[in-house]
């Protein structure tokens, strides 16, 4: 019983059982959905795919729980910044045209100049919300706007094209490796990320900024740094996660990459069980949530929901998982447990 | 029931995750009288309020209104205030930005054609407000008003929705002399048309200036119930402590404190504008320095400037001798400089975070993000002081925010302590704490001077610092006004002092 308290308790739990309910669904429905096979020398199947297409959702959302704990908002700029960062790099491989079979500059430059962007977008909204104190939804709203137009700019309007099979390995399959690269992209940013706030204080600053900023202030933290690094840290991944989606479709599509993202990103904070008014924070968590936000996707795709109605079955799901989780409905459920206790302890 | 009894509550039980808050506690309020509820930090007061107001649940008991005939229970505030049970709290719960009449009529706003009736709401705030004789008008912004005069308006609130029991939880902790003066007579009105007041307070003379009966808790059981004329103040000490009177005028003997004359801190026309004018302070080694003025006197901002909690812009600091800028909290700690702000919650506490790293953060801060604490570090750390300060928590991974509040307090002495300051500030560390843990920090403080830290003391209560001080700042509006050492230190001598001479200007 002891056991079962202690499961329970832990700030996990919930958001795991939503994962493995979508999973659970996914097996009835389909049959197939954890089957693995190989074609052509890669994995193939339903799983590979929730995992393949949940790279930039778990990258973007690890960036997500950083500036939502530190800052108690969110940065919805992240898709638009995406699509920044996929210009830039297809810009510079293409040398200016709009589509061309062999890159005209080196991958590593194209990608480093990217992400610096995107890390410069990032500081522009972590200056207006931690310097300016401006609120974090209306700051980034600027680039969430101004950013597709932005990313129009960098490539004159047009789609560019890379049709270069080197540009292609990120977001598709290393030669002679079954696991598609996104996978590996995904596993190194979360990794970086729990290394650093691991073998830093970074995680303790954030939460404490996050929680109280004038306390954190007068203990000798610089509540303003700390936020302004978030969003820094959350426009580099935007541009990694960027980088993975133009990759993936071999262009700087605009108008298309990363679209609706930061709202999935959001999401999976909050479906992991993250406070977003700020404060402790569970990048566990919040990487758990955009898986159950992909498997969800993949499912509904797998069932034949078309595309536009898509929104609203993931609306019910998301609105169930979030009233599970909501303190309200915890109370609930505890003082029924109370209750229950109390009505045996009486009878004894 | 009794017909003069207007509440009362019957084996009244509670417990939280760990701990048992009120245990099988009765609490009876008869019509116009006021009741001190007493009791140290986690004995129960709070819980007992917030059980009777809906705030919380509780597990076993009854509470019974006069007039009605079956128990209630108040599942929130508005239900409790339904029932004529209303609270006014410490932190006033009004809204500062709208006007005063707005916030007496909030929810209840009197209507016109289903339009808000703007007129008669004022006319009829500025007849409550009259009637009472709170010197406010009811179109004024409530942030205006002095926070003696919110809780005067909260109060007005409660009186005009007929509530029959009025709670007041620690309304004066933060009111001057008469301020405090002015809220008695409003209390003493409100007695005389028969309200039962619920009076909860740390301060033991304003329980003898207006209350009729007290009930004590301690570890959340019942101790007992007395008129205030049985029990001696002494007694009533001895009850909430649970053990014999440890006389605290004592613990200053035995502590002569290091005089040799070696300045830590000198600050030379240091000045923040809008808060505190320059001025000229010298802090030598091993000394407790107090500072003492009204409310709002600057005495706050004094410290707050030499921590670089706000930024001077004015005047020079002198850090053992070297000329120093200190432009944040993280200079002024690197200096060697330690501050346990006014405001515990806003200011202090983290509150979601555990003990354990609510007290290292300072320190950890210190060192800087690159250079992290071990846990094994940081257990230590945090078990030596929940040791040393005695802090009763649960567990050192407890979050702060379930600890009572001088606890809390204690947690955050215990964060400055851990790096080893040379000059502490203690803004108002007692405020809102009990007895027995307000004597420890006292003798802490002298302890921590006869090992040579330096002590800046600032508290609302003249004799603690008497006990305490070597020397002390007087501060009035804004300016340093006067220092007093040796004989001059006395209730006396700082009360003259802080009320000034011939260019007493009379307001407050």
């Amino acid at each position: 019983m002891e056991k079962i308290k202690k499961i329970t308790s832990m700030q996990l739990f919930l958001p795991i059982v939503c994962l493995v309910a979508v999973l659970l669904i996914n097996v009835i429905t389909t049959p197939g959905f954890f089957k693995i096979s190989i074609n052509n020398g890669v994995l193939y199947g339903y799983i590979v795919d929730v995992v393949n297409r949940a790279s930039e959702l778990v990258i973007l959302a690890v960036g997500m729980t950083l500036v939502t704990a530190a800052s108690g908002g969110q940065d919805i700029s992240v898709g638009a910044v995406m699509a920044v960062a996929g210009a830039v790099i297809c810009q510079i491989l293409s040398g200016g045209e709009v589509s061309v079979n062999q890159i005209a500059n080196p991958i590593i430059l194209a990608v480093i100049a990217g992400v610096i962007v995107a890390g410069i977008c990032g500081a522009f909204n972590g200056f207006l919300v931690a310097k300016l104190n401006i609120q974090p939804m209306v700051a980034t709203l600027i680039l969430y706007t101004a950013g597709r137009g932005i990313a129009q700019l960098i490539t004159k309007g047009q789609i560019t094209y890379i049709r270069d099979e080197s540009y292609q390995v990120i977001g598709g399959f290393i030669k002679g490796c079954p696991v598609p690269t996104p996978i590996f992209v995904a596993i190194i940013v979360v990794v970086i990320t729990m290394v650093i706030l691991k073998k830093t204080a970074l995680g303790l600053y954030i939460e404490s900024v996050g929680i109280n900023g004038d306390a954190s202030r007068l203990v000798g933290l610089n509540s303003t740094m700390i936020k302004f690094l978030t969003y820094v840290i959350c426009g580099v991944l935007a541009g990694v996660a960027g980088w993975v989606a133009s990759s993936r479709i071999y262009s700087a599509d605009a108008n298309n990459i990363g679209l609706n993202l930061e709202m999935d990103a959001i999401l999976a904070v909050a479906l992991g069980g993250n406070n977003l008014g700020g404060g402790k924070f569970s990048l566990a968590g919040s990487i758990i949530g955009a898986f159950t936000i992909q498997a969800l996707t993949t499912t509904l795709y797998a069932m034949n929901v078309s595309g536009d109605q898509l929104p609203v079955y993931k609306a019910i799901v998301v609105v169930v998982i979030v009233v599970l989780q909501s303190p309200v409905f915890k109370k609930f459920m505890a003082t029924q447990k109370a209750r229950k206790a109390a009505a045996q302890g009486g009878g004894q | 029931m009794d017909g003069n009894v207007v509440l009362t509550m019957r084996d009244i039980s509670k417990t939280f995750p760990g701990v048992k808050a009120l245990q099988h506690v009765d609490f009876t309020l008869r019509k116009g009288e006021i009741h001190a509820l007493m009791g140290e930090n986690g004995a129960g007061k709070s819980t007992l309020i917030k059980v009777l107001t809906g705030v919380h649940e509780f597990e076993t008991g009854e509470i019974k209104m006069e007039g009605e005939s079956a128990a209630i229970i108040n599942k929130s505030p508005q239900d409790a205030q339904n029932h004529g049970i209303s609270t006014v709290y410490q932190e006033v719960n009004l809204c500062p930005n709208l006007t005063v009449a707005e916030n007496l009529f909030i929810g209840r706003e009197p209507r016109k054609a289903g339009f808000i009736d703007w007129r008669t709401m004022n006319k009829k705030s500025t007849e409550l407000l009259n009637d009472l004789g709170i010197d406010a008008t009811a179109t004024q912004k409530l942030e205006e008003c002095s926070l003696a005069k919110q809780q005067m308006i909260a109060i007005a609130r409660a009186v005009d929705m007929k509530c029959r029991v009025l709670i007041l939880d620690e309304p004066t902790s933060s009111l001057d002399d008469e301020e405090v003066e002015k809220l008695f007579v409003l209390m003493n009105r409100l007695k005389s048309e028969g309200v039962g007041i619920i009076f909860v307070t740390h301060f033991l003379e304003q329980v003898y200036a207006v209350c009729d009966r007290i009930t004590v808790l301690r570890n959340g059981e019942l101790v007992g119930e007395y008129t205030t004329r049985d029990l001696p103040r002494v007694m009533l000490v001895a009850k909430m402590m649970g053990k014999d009177f440890d006389d605290l005028a004592d613990i200053k003997s035995g502590h002569t404190g290091v005089q040799e004359k070696a300045a830590i801190i000198e600050a030379e026309q240091l000045g923040h504008k809008g808060t505190i004018r320059p001025f000229d302070l010298t802090i030598n080694k091993g000394e407790v320095i107090g500072l003492s003025g009204l409310l709002g006197s600057g005495r706050s901002e004094l410290v707050r400037a030499i921590y670089g909690a706000d930024k001077p812009d004015a005047g020079v600091l002198k850090v053992n001798g070297k000329e120093v800028k200190i432009n944040a909290p993280i200079d002024a700690m690197k200096l060697g400089m330690a501050y346990l702000p006014e405001d515990r919650k806003k200011e202090g506490i983290i509150a979601d975070l555990s003990v354990r790293e609510n007290i290292i953060l300072a320190l950890q801060a210190k060192r800087g993000m690159f250079h992290p604490m071990s846990k094994k570090e940081m257990e230590d750390a945090a078990d030596k002081y929940i040791e040393m300060l005695q802090i009763k928590t649960a567990s050192r991974e407890t979050p702060i925010k379930s600890l009572s509040g001088g606890n809390q307090q204690k947690c955050i002495i215990g964060r400055w302590l851990l790096t080893e300051p040379e000059y502490l500030i203690l803004d108002e560390p007692t405020r809102g704490i009990d007895i027995g843990t307000k004597t420890e920090i006292q003798k802490l403080v002298l302890d921590l001077a006869d090992k040579g830290m330096s002590v800046t003391f600032i508290s609302s209560e003249v004799e603690e610092m008497l006990r305490t001080c070597s020397r002390m700042i007087i501060l009035r509006d804004g300016y340093k006004v006067g220092e007093l050492t040796g004989d001059e230190l006395s209730q006396e001598g700082v009360m003259k002092a802080i009320a000034g001479g011939d260019n007493k200007n009379g307001e407050d």
